[in-house]
């Protein structure tokens, strides 16, 4: 990879050429904000809010505005991050999805950051928590999995199992409900069990004390995919690091020994 | 049969035309959309039925040809006599007999079916006297309602998959591309871009395998260039597809069609059964080296799908979502390969530029947009149907030369073109001239083709709100601007539409409308204010005058409106009362009628069977 140099607010910064722009903007610690926008899957586009400014010399000056999640680094690259366009636009859509999420807190609290603090529109009534960010459809496939997506377009879009039945591809590993930004997909957890999406799984208990480690059916996936024998998954995170302190201990006696020899 | 070389083809095609010339006359019934809805296959079994009854001598039933949409869809549905070309409209199974007797029989018309000339009222015979037809350039459009939709033969009769013989025996991919660059085409979707530097991209791109697409999802409301193609002369798009495919090097083509369109499915299957049998799909393509397949694949019935993007994404089995194209989509289209997506007319174009060379179709037109383009005219037009004009024609030529004016001569109040997501022009743009930059620079587009008529009984805030409403419900609901924007946007014109509007929204909605272009992800967000936007440039007034006046100056928006009968024009002859599906009318026969505004649900079926002109919109 090239090193290149683009501008930024008008200082020069050093970037990797083809690498997405947010990265960039998020590494030299300017403030951009996103919904959709997580290390754990790739680029998506859909909340708009990290749109930035851009020009070049040789566009005479004709600017675009692109969305820096998605749009890879060039040299001569000129971005402005918070033109009175840009921010005008940020505050237009967090005042939109403050009209259909009103009591939603990470929304509130965006908004507010951008002066919105009620909105232009009229409020939802039946306002939920899913931004629509679709964190967890695209988890859910980087996973492997493709238990839920979204279904219905446009305003009727939503999050779903197939057919709103319990998806047969979940395996309840919670990857969606942990990465949800606003805690809309929730899931129960109780003794031995776990149920999310209204699917109910068995957790498979540490051989050693007796807690829940992961789904059954989560632990024969990775072992079934990955090559981690399954028998893995018959020891808590806990007691692993347990086992493994107690063998680092052990290495460290001995190694005291082995100086004091 | 494989047909195994060129010279093959070229025997094959003088031998079907001079079976043809021996036919005698001909029987074309159209079978395009509108006349198929006004009942085509009944009159196709009339003059089946009643050509076995007669067993007229030398009557072959080849010579009885179902033909793709000959355009006059207003007078459908539509019969010609070949080769005199007699042309009979709005005929009914029971005016067989007689047409059979005097004109294949005979050499006479049967005049109460000719068209009538608007202005003098003359009976024209044939179908090229008529204005309608005259003022047409039908180069996309040439086969339909000269051929048989259903027959291979019948394209090969007429030239079909010559070009595609000359480019596979003469010609070099290169030569192919220069002479598609050289022709000016720009794409017939929407967004004009030039096909032959979308070939060379493709066809230059390292990248394998590289794939053909068409784009046959149309889905703009009112329009139906690309479906009278895909099911009247579906050759014309495979053999455009082919030769592609030799530019660009490709071994497979999807032709994506959407899912309200069955029969271009099973015409396009059809076709490329047909073709595959002939050789002219699959291994070795005429004898030669090359090899190509085309696959069907269908929409779910999702207008962004016409989207290159989301449409891709469809065909390999996805969400029809939309992707950011900062790398675009004939480097990295479907399965992330190279691909060309072309329209479906576009396609229909190439062989006519293989067979008469790019400079041919480069003198049609304006220097920049070159060719000719169909459209669908409807709306309040005496002439609906399919056309097709060079490039540069006024709006005006279209609207009064080929489509008659308005119905019953009213003022003429907008044109809408392009689509959901076009613009709104008023009567001082009648003149422009059509194509793809002047209609872009007066802030609408060329877009695939629709247009849309409207008089002074159309209010825009209405046709904003209902194409508003369209692409509320069409948008895939991907990015924040398009989903939630235009639902505001829609909201915001219902309140005004409603008398509830202010002057505060009309600005929140002009602000708002420059945010979801600026932010929307694809060209559905991007130009999805246009109804709105482009109205409240050219008709502020009228949406002053719902916010201000609580009036609405054309009498459409039901909350702004009321309708009254007026004692002096009424006769009291009751048909009003009969036709009021909510018993808001009063009065008893020879008495003057009244409405009773609480009932009344202003739906205008009084005023639309008052004989007298006595029900009155204000």
């Amino acid at each position: 990879m090239a090193t290149v140099t683009i501008q930024v607010n008008g200082r020069a910064v050093r970037a990797e050429k083809g690498e997405m722009l947010l990265a960039v903007l998020r590494r030299e610690k300017i403030d951009i904000p996103a919904t959709c926008n997580h290390e754990a899957v790739e680029a998506f586009g859909a909340c708009r809010l990290c749109t930035v400014e851009i020009t070049r010399d040789e566009w005479k000056g004709w600017k675009n505005y692109v969305t820096s999640c998605l749009y890879p680094v060039e040299a001569g690259l000129i971005v402005r991050t918070h033109s009175d366009t840009v921010i005008e636009l940020r505050r237009t859509l967090l005042d939109l999805q403050l009209a259909r999420h009103p009591r939603t807190p990470l929304i509130q609290q965006m908004a507010a950051e951008y002066g919105v603090l009620k909105t232009s529109y009229e409020e939802a009534p039946d306002g939920d928590d899913c931004i629509l960010c679709a964190l967890c459809t695209r988890v859910c496939d980087a996973m492997g999995f493709r238990a839920i997506s979204t279904v219905g377009r446009g305003h009727g879009k939503r999050v779903a199992p197939p057919l709103d039945q319990p998806p047969p591809d979940c395996v309840g590993c919670l990857a969606c409900a942990q990465i949800c930004p606003t805690g809309f997909i929730t899931y129960k957890e109780f003794g031995a069990g776990r149920e999310i999406w209204g699917k109910q799984f068995q957790m498979v208990t540490c051989t050693r004390c007796g807690a829940p480690t992961i789904t059954r059916e989560f632990a024969d996936n990775l072992a079934a995919r990955r090559e981690i024998p399954r028998e893995y998954f018959d020891v808590c995170d806990a007691c692993h690091r347990a086992e493994l302190a107690g063998t680092m201990g052990r290495i460290a006696q001995w190694n005291r020994e082995e100086a004091a020899r | 049969m494989k047909i195994t070389s060129p010279a093959q083809l070229s025997r094959l095609q003088t031998d079907l035309a001079a079976q043809d010339k021996k036919l005698g006359k001909k029987v074309m019934i159209c079978c395009g959309p509108g006349c198929l809805a006004n009942g085509a296959t009944k009159l196709v079994q009339a003059f089946r039925s009643e050509l076995e009854k007669k067993r007229i001598r030398d009557f072959r039933v080849e010579a009885l040809k179902e033909t793709g949409c000959h355009g006059f869809c207003e007078k459908g549905p539509l019969v010609v006599i070949e080769p005199q070309g007699t042309f009979y409209t709005r005929v009914t199974p029971a005016d067989v007999p007689e047409i059979i007797e005097q004109s294949i029989r005979g050499n006479q018309t049967v005049e109460r079916l000719l068209y009538r000339d608007q202005a003098t009222g003359e009976p024209k015979t044939t179908y090229h006297e008529i204005d309608f037809y005259r003022k047409q350039t039908r180069i996309a459009l040439r086969n339909l309602g000269k051929i048989d939709q259903y027959s291979i033969d019948e394209y090969i009769r007429v030239g079909g998959y010559q070009a595609l013989a000359k480019v596979l025996t003469t010609m070099t991919p290169d030569q192919v591309i220069t002479e598609v660059k050289a022709s000016g085409l720009r794409g017939r979707g929407g967004a004009g871009f030039h096909t032959g530097r979308k070939w060379e991209s493709c066809a230059t791109a390292d990248d394998w395998p590289h794939y053909v697409v068409c784009n046959g999802d149309e889905g703009d409301p009112g329009a139906f260039m690309d479906r009278s193609i895909m099911e009247g002369d579906p050759h014309s798009v495979l053999e455009g597809m082919i030769i592609c495919a030799f530019a660009v090097k490709s071994k497979d083509g999807y032709i994506y069609v959407r899912e309200e369109y069955p029969l271009a499915v099973q015409n396009l299957q059809r076709a490329i059964t047909q073709a595959r049998a002939y050789g002219l799909l699959g291994e070795g393509i005429l004898g030669t080296e090359f090899s190509f397949d085309i696959k069907i694949s269908r929409g779910a019935g999702a207008f962004v799908c016409g989207e290159s993007s989301a449409l891709m994404k469809s065909v390999a089995g996805e969400v029809g979502e939309p992707r950011a194209k900062y790398v675009r989509s004939v480097l990295k289209g479907l399965y992330d390969k190279p691909t060309v997506l072309n329209n479906v007319e576009s396609y229909a174009n190439i062989p006519v530029i293989i067979a008469k060379g790019g400079a041919w179709l480069a003198a049609i037109g304006t220097p920049k947009s070159t060719g000719t383009k169909a459209f669908s005219l409807v709306g309040k037009v005496r002439n609906t149907g399919l056309i097709e004009v060079p490039m540069g024609t006024t709006l005006r030529e279209i609207i009064y030369g080929i489509g008659g004016g308005i119905l019953h001569d009213r003022p003429f109040k907008a044109v809408q073109t392009g689509g959901p997501s076009g613009g709104c022009l008023p009567a001082d743009k009648l003149d422009l001239p059509v194509d793809f930059d002047t209609l872009t620079d007066a802030y609408s587009m060329m877009g695939s083709g629709g247009m849309i008529v409207m008089d002074e009984r159309t209010c825009v805030v209405d046709v904003a709100k209902y194409f508003l409403h369209f692409l509320v419900e069409e948008s895939c609901g991907k990015c924040t601007p398009c989903r939630e924007g235009l639902f505001q946007l829609h909201e915001l014109a219902n309140r005004i539409s409603d008398g509830r509007g202010t002057e505060a929204d009309l600005a929140l909605m002009e602000k708002l409308s420059e945010n979801i272009i600026i932010g929307s992800l694809c060209g559905l967000g991007k130009s999805g204010p246009n109804p709105f936007v482009s109205t409240i440039r050219y008709f502020r007034e009228e949406y002053l005058a719902h916010i201000r006046d609580h009036k609405c100056p054309a009498g459409v928006c039901t909350a702004l409106i009321r309708y009254d009968i007026v004692a002096e024009k009424c006769d009291g002859c009751m048909a009003c009362i009969h036709a009021c599906a909510v018993n808001a009318i009063t009065g008893r026969k020879g008495k003057v009628h009244v409405i009773n505004q609480d009932i009344c649900t202003k739906c205008g079926a009084c005023m639309a069977v008052c004989r007298r002109d006595a029900v009155e919109v204000a």
